[in-house]
């Protein structure tokens, strides 16, 4: 059925993103209904689109259960942990989930003395990985290795307190790489990523670049 | 103190309706001290209720270029704007649907010393269908737009257009080849964008090139995500590119997947699978965040050959220190028409070329405009 596989997808592709587009240059209370009715639709399509996830998360650890694969144990915390998460959630502190959620339940409890640590704790290593990419990095065997070496070095010293103590020039140094070549390459990055940006989305709007429906032509 | 002249009112041009402004010529009894109070009713003979107070040396036409232009005579008048919705809150209120509204202006200097102006004025507020302070937008993104159709066009016509090399991605093929020898899988890390986001849109093209390939070759491809959309066009852009690779067979759902919807559990996750299965090739093409370096370090502990690509300009240093390849930004787009070939899709990166001339000029012919005080071309480009 190409008809409904392509030709109909490229056609609220381009009426949409058109619509869209045009959207931004129009103040009118209608446009800004459309985009709130486009946004509403798109809420509601993320909320079935839950089930699918949830559904393929729970299949590949039920999988992974079920031919033992390396690591399988694992995939058991993956159903406690959403077993007791969502039976907390519907149990709302003794009301139900037929009302509105209630604060101070278990299941606030679940996500501020378990996940929320659980996550600093993985954020916190980030810390770890730099100075380990850094190390990598660092090492001053090329010209432009060397350059960024002398920049780290300045701009780490000039942003912590010793750096002031060692020379009252370091912090204005530090500003003056991150202000000045560091924002011009920045916005340099930026530029060619809006020109991108735009060519992609008229590529996509003009169904010039259609992988996104699967395969080819 | 000596009253203003030419109060005015007026509709708010560029809005969706709802704001009135009101301009008066500046006093030379402004002062610190001095406060203007600005009056508003329904009937030209009141009640009048105060809608806004300011101070005299406040609040200039010259404060709203996106309305008034980049004149320098307009801060000889003071302007504010009142949005009558607020001044009277109840939605069902007559007054708030696009009634006449009428303003008086009054100078105060402390609480005593009011003086009123003799004169009423009145406006009423309009919804407008073109925003003109956007007007610069409209006309650089027709102008660009133009030139992306041009170049694909020209493209169709003269195929063979040469395009520069992007080392990155010549590096893909090596590292599929890679992973074709070691007979180990290749990860494809999406970003956390939903597929709202156009450079989600740009990574699922480039998955669908990269899993053609892969099926090809005969290796594993397994693809994480964490957004359920995300998902759902993953499977089927991989599975499109396996049956058009003759390999439907090959195909497996399982290795398309969505293994969490928060940042550190997708971490975690994704770490878990490049740990125990020890991928040959890691992708990490999208918009990533902090997870950026927590994900490549790992998979540069891992040993595997790393592709990374991203507009995300804060991850960059970490991707390029810890990737084999990185695609910086705009690359990121060029990368699924660079892998296909396809002249079509390859006249839109001359057009982007073109496109980053023209910035180049405007730049360098503002700044040297500037230099001299002549901020023409500067204000061309000022966004509102």
């Amino acid at each position: 059925m190409p008809f409904l596989r392509r030709t109909v997808p490229l056609a609220i592709c381009f009426v949409m993103g058109i619509m869209t587009a045009f959207q931004y240059f129009v103040p009118h209370q209608l446009s800004r209904d459309f985009l709130e009715l486009m946004t509403r639709w798109d809420k509601i399509i993320a909320g079935f689109a839950v089930f699918i996830g949830a559904y393929s998360l729970f299949h590949l650890h039920y999988s992974r259960i079920r031919f033992k694969v390396a690591g399988w144990g694992y995939s058991i915390f993956v159903f406690i942990g959403a077993i007791v998460t969502l039976g907390f959630g519907l149990y709302n502190g003794g009301d139900g989930f037929w009302v509105d959620k209630n604060e101070g339940t278990m299941f606030d409890w679940i996500y501020i003395y378990v996940q929320v640590p659980a996550g600093a704790t993985i954020f916190s290593i980030l810390a770890f990985f730099m100075a380990s990419a850094a190390y990598r990095t660092f090492r001053a065997r090329t010209v432009e290795s060397a350059l960024l070496l002398v920049a780290a070095i300045i701009v780490m010293l000039g942003r912590v307190p010793i750096g002031a103590l060692i020379s009252e020039h370091l912090p204005t140094a530090a500003d003056w790489i991150m202000g000045v070549p560091n924002l011009a390459a920045k916005r340099g990055i930026l530029l060619g990523v809006s020109l991108g940006a735009i060519a992609t989305s008229i590529k996509i709007i003009f169904g010039i670049e259609r992988q996104y429906l699967g395969g080819g032509d | 103190m000596e009253l203003p002249e030419d109060l005015r009112a007026f509709d708010i041009p560029n809005d969706a309706g709802g704001s009135i402004g009101l301009s008066w010529r500046v006093s030379p009894s402004d002062a610190p001290d001095v406060d203007y109070i600005v009056y508003i009713s329904i009937s030209e003979n009141g009640p009048w209720q105060e809608a806004a107070r300011l101070t005299s040396t406040t609040s200039y036409k010259s404060d709203a270029p996106g309305l008034f232009g980049f004149r320098k005579k307009q801060g000889g008048f003071h302007f504010i704007v009142i949005e009558p919705r607020k001044v009277w809150p109840d939605a069902d209120n007559e007054k708030n649907k696009g009634a006449i509204c009428y303003f008086k202006l009054a100078m105060a200097k402390g609480a005593a010393d009011i003086i009123e102006l003799d004169q009423v004025v009145s406006a009423r507020a309009k919804g407008n269908w073109f925003d003109l302070s956007k007007l610069n937008n409209l006309v650089i993104m027709i102008v660009f737009s133009t030139l992306v159709l041009f170049f694909i066009s020209h493209a169709r016509r003269h195929p063979g257009m040469f395009l520069r090399k992007i080392s990155g991605l010549d590096a893909v093929d090596e590292a599929l080849g890679r992973a074709t020898e070691m007979g180990k899988p290749v990860l494809f890390v999406h970003g956390l964008t939903s597929i709202g986001s156009i450079s989600t849109l740009a990574a699922i093209n480039i998955l669908s090139r990269i899993a053609t390939r892969v099926a090809e070759y005969d290796t594993i491809l397994k693809v994480v995500n964490n957004d359920p959309i995300v998902l759902t066009i993953s499977q089927e852009v991989v599975k499109e590119s396996y049956l058009e690779a003759g390999r439907p067979d090959a195909y497996n759902q399982d290795n398309v997947v969505m293994v969490a919807s928060e940042q550190f559990p997708y971490v975690v996750a994704v770490s878990g699978i490049m740990t125990r299965e020890r991928t040959a090739a890691n992708f990490f093409i999208g918009f990533f965040y902090a997870e950026a370096l927590l994900l490549a370090e790992t998979g540069a502990a891992t040993g595997a050959i790393q592709v990374a690509a991203t507009d995300s300009y804060t991850q960059l240093p970490f991707f390029i220190t810890t990737c084999d390849y990185t695609l910086m930004g705009e690359e990121l787009y060029a990368a699924s028409a660079y892998l296909a070939r396809e002249p079509m899709l390859l006249g839109s990166l001359r057009a982007q070329d073109i496109g980053k001339a023209i910035i180049i000029v405007a730049l360098f012919f503002g700044t040297v405009l500037s230099s001299f005080g002549i901020n023409f071309v500067t204000h061309l480009f000022v966004g509102f």
